[in-house]
C-alpha cells in the first residue's frame, strides 16, 4: 500500500516538522555539552551518534534501523544461555 | 466514524475521558489487566482488581454508550516472583468465564529473566489448555526487540497454539514484521515518548498494509492519550486515506479479533 502523497507534498507538510525535531536534538546535546561534569563514554551518547549518522545516509527503512541501534541483541540459544 | 480502543486501561482514568472517548466515536474497548504503577501486596489485590475489570468498569463505560471488554492475566511486571505468581495463575479461571472477557492478558515479558520466562510458560499453558484469546505485551525500549523475538520462539514451540487468536502488541518498526509473517494480529501501541506515534502507525499501516493491524493508546497511569486513536484517524484523513480504510483498522479489525472471543457479544451501533 503506497502513501497517497507523492514526494514533494509529503517533504511540504514535514520540513517544518522535521527542521523542529533536529533542532531540538541540537539543543538537547548542546544542554547536555553546558552541564557541569562529563559524560563522555557513556554509551548512550555512541547509540545518538550511530543514529545520527544513520539518518543522513540514503538507506532505506531508517526507523527500523534506529530501532535497532537502540535494542539489546537477540540470540537465539537464549534458552541455554 | 465509530472505533474501538482494543488496549486501554479505564481503570487508571477518568470518568470525563470516558465521556470524551464517547463524544469521538468510541463504542467499544478492551482492557487488559497490568500493573498499576505498584506491586500488589497479596492475591485478594489482584481479586479485587479483576472485580473491578468484570465488574465496575463495564457499568462506568455503558453510562456513556462505550462496551467494556477486558483480558485477565497477569502482567510481567508482576511475575518475578514465581510462587507468587502460580497463586494469581490459580486464580485466573474464576475470572475468565465471566461476559465480556476477551481471553488471557496482557501477559509477556519485561526484561527478559529466566522467572518471567516460567510465570510466561505457566500462563500460555492455562490459556491454551482453555482454548482462550492470547493477548501479549511485548517489553520496553531496548528490551522489546530480544522479548518480542523470545515470546515468538515460546509460541512457535507449542503446538496448541492458533496464531489468529493471539495479539502480539506494542509492535513497531524492528518487531511489526515477526509478528505479521507469522500470522498473528500486531498491535500499534500509540504513547508519547516510548512506543509509536499515530503519523508512525500510520507510516506502518501504509509499509504493511491494513491485515490483522490494530492501533491502540494503552492509555493508563502515565503521561498517554486516551484519544489516541481518533488522533490516527485524524493523521490518516489528512494523508487522504479512504474511509474504508481508516474503518477497518479501527473498527472492523477489533471486532474480528474481540468476535472469537468465548464471553463476547455486541451489537453494532444504528
Amino acid at each position: 500500500m503506497s502513501h497517497p502523497l507523492d514526494a514533494s507534498q509529503t517533504l511540504d507538510r514535514e520540513f517544518l516538522a522535521i527542521r523542529s525535531k533536529l533542532l531540538d536534538v541540537a539543543a538537547a546535546l548542546d544542554r547536555i555539552d553546558r552541564a557541569k561534569g562529563s559524560v563522555v563514554g557513556d554509551p548512550r551518547l555512541d547509540k545518538i551518534r550511530q543514529s545520527l549518522g544513520l539518518l543522513s545516509s540514503a538507506t532505506a527503512d531508517r526507523t527500523e534501523a534506529v530501532e535497532m541501534i537502540f535494542s539489546l541483541p537477540y540470540q537465539a540459544d537464549w534458552r541455554k544461555v | 466514524m465509530y472505533f474501538f480502543d482494543p488496549h486501554i486501561h479505564m481503570a487508571s482514568r477518568t470518568t470525563d475521558e470516558l465521556a470524551a472517548l464517547s463524544r469521538a466515536g468510541c463504542v467499544g474497548l478492551g482492557e487488559p489487566a497490568f500493573w498499576m504503577g505498584y506491586d500488589r501486596s497479596g492475591l485478594d489485590s489482584f481479586r479485587d482488581y479483576f472485580r473491578q475489570l468484570t465488574e465496575w468498569e463495564p457499568k462506568r463505560a455503558a453510562a456513556y454508550g462505550i462496551r467494556h471488554y477486558c483480558w485477565i492475566g497477569m502482567n510481567s511486571k508482576e511475575a518475578e516472583n514465581v510462587a507468587f505468581a502460580r497463586e494469581v495463575i490459580a486464580l485466573l479461571p474464576e475470572f475468565l468465564d465471566r461476559p465480556g472477557v476477551l481471553g488471557v492478558g496482557e501477559i509477556g515479558l519485561n526484561k527478559n529473566t529466566p522467572n518471567e520466562v516460567a510465570t510466561l510458560e505457566a500462563l500460555l499453558d492455562l490459556a491454551l489448555g482453555r482454548d482462550e484469546q492470547i493477548l501479549f505485551h511485548t517489553p520496553h525500549l531496548e528490551d522489546k526487540y530480544k522479548g518480542t523475538r523470545m515470546i515468538l520462539d515460546l509460541l512457535r514451540a507449542d503446538r496448541r497454539v492458533d496464531r489468529s487468536r493471539i495479539v502480539i502488541d506494542h509492535c513497531e518498526e524492528h518487531t511489526i514484521r515477526l509478528a505479521l509473517d507469522e500470522g498473528y494480529w500486531a498491535g500499534i501501541t500509540l504513547y508519547p515518548t516510548t512506543k509509536a506515534t499515530p503519523e508512525r502507525a500510520a507510516d506502518m499501516v501504509e509499509i504493511y498494509g491494513p491485515e490483522r493491524i490494530l492501533v491502540n493508546s494503552s492509555a493508563d497511569w502515565g503521561p498517554s492519550d486516551p484519544l489516541a486513536v481518533p488522533a490516527f484517524i485524524s493523521v490518516m484523513r489528512r494523508r487522504g486515506h479512504a474511509e474504508s480504510l481508516i474503518r477497518r483498522i479501527v473498527y472492523d479489525s477489533p471486532l474480528r479479533l474481540f468476535n472469537q472471543s468465548h464471553n463476547f457479544q455486541f451489537t453494532p451501533p444504528e
